[in-house]
C-alpha cells in the first residue's frame, strides 16, 4: 500500500434542494486499496461516487482524485479514472470486439494496443469463440466481467465500480472478485459499492454510510472487532439500523 | 480525431444492425414516394358527380348520357337547384359538381357560345384536377359530334371552380413535400432517439466519465445522420426523376445547400428533444407529434397556409419545414435562382443557428 492518497475528499457536500443527498463527507483512499463503499439504499452512495468521477459538480467540500482537484482538472481525473456503472453499460447491439475496438478507440488509445490489449483480454476471460457475438447474446455473468475488463482497458489508476455484481450467481461474483483481485495486483486502485457483505470481506478498507454521513471507516476485521460482531452482516445492521432514509 | 471516428464508427454499427431503423430511414422516403407518385397517376374510375340542370333540354340531355355512359364518372344524382350542390359535397358524396344554366342549348346553338360551370372538392387537388380534366375530353368529344352535323363552330366555355383550395397546389409539388418530412422525420427522430438511448441504457454515463468531450458526443451523432440523410435525399430525387419522371429544373448545388440547412436544423432538433426525456418511447412521441403534426400540416403541401385561419398562419412561422417547402418548389420545380429564395433561405439558416446554438447549451454535460 503506497502512501499516495488516490482519493481525498474533505467535506463534500452535494444537497439537491433541502435534501442533503451527501453530507460533509471526509476520507482518504491510498493507492493499490481495494476500499469498499457500503451503505443502503438511498445513503448516498451514488451520489458521492459521482462527484468523484466529475459525473455531478459538489456543493461544497473539497475533493482530489490521483491528485487532480474534482472542480478544476475533471480532464485529467477522467483520464486516470474508470467507471463500470450500476447497469450494464455495453453495447448489446455490438460485439465483444466490437465494445472493446469502441472503448479503447474514445479513450484514444493506439491500434497496436487496442489490438494487443484486447487479444490478451479476450483470453483472460475465456471469451475466444464470443469474440464475434453480439454481447446481447452473452449470459450476465459474463456481460458483467466483460464490462469490468473494458472500464480497466485503458489502465486508468483508479476504477469505481458501482454494483457491479448485481443480480449475478455466487460463482461468478467469485470470479469477478479474482478480477478485481488481479487488477489491484497490476497496481490499479479499486473504489467499489456493494450490497453484499461477503463481498465487504474482501476489501482492505471499508466506509459505511449512513443517511448521507460516513459512519466508520475502517479495515473489515478491525470493524467487527469493534462492533463486537461476528461478520460484516452484523456491523452493517448495527450502522444502519439507525437509518431514516429509504428508497 | 481518432477517437471521433470510433464513435461514429460505431453509430453506423447501430444503425446497420437494426432492421427498424434500417427500413424507417430507406423504407419510409421510398414507400412515400412511390405511394404518392402512383396516388398522382393513376386514372380514378367511376367517381361519384352530381349534375344541376337548369336546361333540361336536348343538349344537355347528350351530354348527361355521355356523363353516364363514361367509365370515369357515376352519375349520382340530377338536381334541379343549386341548394343541392353543397348539401352533398359537405357529405362527401360528390367529388364534382355539373351546372347547367337555363337556356344552354339555345345559346349554343344561337351564339355559338354556352357555358358549363364546374364544381369540384379540391381539398383533394389531385382528384379535382383529374376530373376536370376528364369532363374537359368528353365535351370536347361533344363538340367534335356537333360539328360533323352543323357547320357553325360551337364554343362551350368551361368555368371552373375549385373550392377548398383555389390555387389547386399538389400536382408535383408532394415531392419537396415529402423531402421535407422525410428529412424532418428521420434526423428528428433518429437523433433524438440515439441520444436517449445511451442514457437509457447508462452508456452515456460512462461517455461522459470518459475524456471524450461531451460536445463530441453530439457530433458524433450528428455527423452518421447527416451523411444517412444526404444518402436519403439522393434517394428522393433519385426516385423522383426516374420514376416520377420529374425534372429538377433548378441548380442541384443548391437544393443541397439548403437540404443540409435543414437536416441541421432537425438534428439539432433531435438533441434538444433528447435533453427533456431520459426514455426513448417519450423521444419518439415527442418527435412524431412534435414534427410529423406540424410537417403535415404547416408545410403547405397538404393543406395550403392561404386558406388557414389567420391564427394558425402565423403559427405556421415557426415551422422550418414550411421555408424548406417554399426554397425547394421554386429550386426545382420552378427551376429559380438563390435571388428568388434568399429571404426564405434566411429565415432558415437563422432557425437553424438558434435551434443548433441552444441545443448546445442545454446539452447537459453532467447528469446531476
Amino acid at each position: 500500500m503506497g502512501d499516495l492518497k488516490m482519493i481525498s475528499t474533505h467535506d463534500l457536500n452535494k444537497t439537491f434542494g433541502d435534501f442533503v443527498a451527501v453530507n460533509n463527507i471526509t476520507f482518504d483512499v491510498h493507492q493499490g486499496e481495494i476500499f469498499g463503499f457500503l451503505g443502503a439504499n438511498g445513503a448516498g452512495k451514488t451520489t458521492a461516487m459521482r462527484m468523484l468521477c466529475g459525473l455531478s459538480i459538489p456543493t461544497s467540500g473539497e475533493a482530489t482524485i490521483a491528485g487532480y482537484d474534482v472542480y478544476k482538472e475533471t480532464e485529467k481525473i477522467k483520464r486516470n479514472i474508470g467507471y463500470m456503472s450500476q447497469k450494464f453499460s455495453l453495447y448489446e447491439d455490438l460485439t465483444v470486439t466490437e465494445n472493446i475496438r469502441f472503448y479503447g478507440g474514445i479513450y484514444g488509445l493506439k491500434d497496436a494496443e487496442i489490438r494487443s490489449r484486447s487479444k490478451e483480454l479476450i483470453q483472460t476471460l475465456e471469451l475466444e469463440d464470443q469474440r464475434d457475438l453480439l454481447v446481447g447474446s452473452l449470459p450476465l455473468g459474463w456481460k458483467q466481467k466483460l464490462a469490468f475488463s473494458v472500464a480497466i482497458f485503458h489502465h486508468p489508476k483508479l476504477v469505481f465500480l458501482d454494483e457491479p455484481t448485481g443480480g449475478v450467481d455466487p460463482v461468478t461474483r467469485r470470479q469477478f472478485w479474482d478480477l478485481i483481485h488481479k487488477a489491484s495486483d497490476d497496481g490499479i486502485t479499486i473504489f467499489v459499492t456493494t450490497h453484499y457483505m461477503d463481498e465487504a470481506e474482501y476489501c482492505d478498507r471499508i466506509s459505511m454510510m449512513v443517511d448521507g454521513y460516513i459512519r466508520a471507516l475502517d479495515s473489515p476485521s478491525q470493524l467487527k472487532k469493534t462492533y463486537q460482531a461476528a461478520s460484516m452482516d452484523e456491523v452493517f445492521y448495527e450502522l444502519a439500523r439507525g437509518a431514516k432514509r429509504t428508497e | 480525431m481518432k477517437q471521433l471516428l470510433a464513435f461514429i464508427h460505431k453509430e453506423f454499427l447501430h444503425v446497420f444492425r437494426d432492421p427498424k431503423t434500417m427500413l424507417l430511414l430507406f423504407g419510409l422516403p421510398i414507400a412515400q414516394i412511390l405511394l404518392f407518385g402512383f396516388a398522382l397517376s393513376n386514372e380514378i374510375n367511376h367517381s361519384k358527380i352530381i349534375v344541376v340542370d337548369y336546361a333540361r333540354d336536348a343538349s344537355t340531355r347528350s351530354i348527361i348520357e355521355k356523363v353516364r355512359a363514361s367509365e370515369n364518372f357515376d352519375l349520382y344524382g340530377v338536381f334541379n337547384d343549386h341548394q343541392q350542390i353543397e348539401e352533398t359535397f359537405k357529405r362527401g358524396e360528390t367529388k364534382m359538381a355539373i351546372v347547367f344554366p337555363t337556356n344552354f342549348n339555345q345559346d349554343l346553338i344561337h351564339s355559338g357560345y354556352a357555358e358549363i360551370q364546374l364544381i369540384t372538392d379540391a381539398s383533394d387537388p389531385n382528384t379535382a384536377t383529374t376530373l376536370v380534366n376528364y369532363f374537359n375530353m368528353l365535351l370536347l368529344d361533344y363538340q367534335r359530334e356537333l360539328i360533323e352535323v352543323q357547320e357553325m363552330p360551337f364554343n362551350i366555355n368551361l368555368s371552373l371552380r375549385n373550392i377548398y383550395n383555389p390555387e389547386l397546389e399538389g400536382t408535383t409539388n408532394f415531392v419537396p413535400g415529402v423531402m421535407a418530412l422525410v428529412l424532418l422525420l428521420v434526423c428528428v427522430l433518429m437523433t433524438s432517439v440515439a441520444i436517449v438511448k445511451e442514457k437509457e441504457l447508462g452508456t452515456m454515463e460512462i461517455l461522459l466519465v470518459s475524456p471524450f468531450h461531451p460536445f463530441m458526443v453530439i457530433i458524433s451523432k450528428v455527423i452518421p445522420y447527416l451523411f444517412l440523410s444526404i444518402v436519403n435525399l439522393i434517394v428522393i430525387l433519385a426516385l423522383s426523376v426516374f420514376v416520377l419522371k420529374l425534372e429538377i429544373a433548378g441548380s442541384l448545388i443548391l437544393l443541397f445547400g439548403v437540404s443540409i440547412l435543414l437536416i441541421l436544423a432537425a438534428l439539432s432538433l433531435g438533441i434538444l428533444i433528447s435533453n427533456v426525456t431520459n426514455n426513448q418511447q417519450t423521444a419518439m412521441l415527442i418527435s412524431l407529434m412534435g414534427m410529423l403534426l406540424p410537417t403535415l400540416m404547416f408545410t403547405g403541401f397538404m393543406f395550403p397556409i392561404e386558406n388557414m385561419p389567420r391564427f394558425l398562419q402565423v403559427i405556421s412561422n415557426i415551422v422550418p419545414s414550411r421555408w424548406y417547402y417554399i426554397i425547394v418548389k421554386n429550386v426545382m420545380i420552378k427551376g429559380l435562382g438563390f435571388e428568388s429564395i434568399w429571404k426564405e433561405s434566411l429565415i432558415l439558416a437563422g432557425m437553424t443557428v438558434f435551434l443548433l446554438l441552444v441545443s448546445i447549451k442545454k446539452f447537459k454535460i453532467r447528469l446531476a
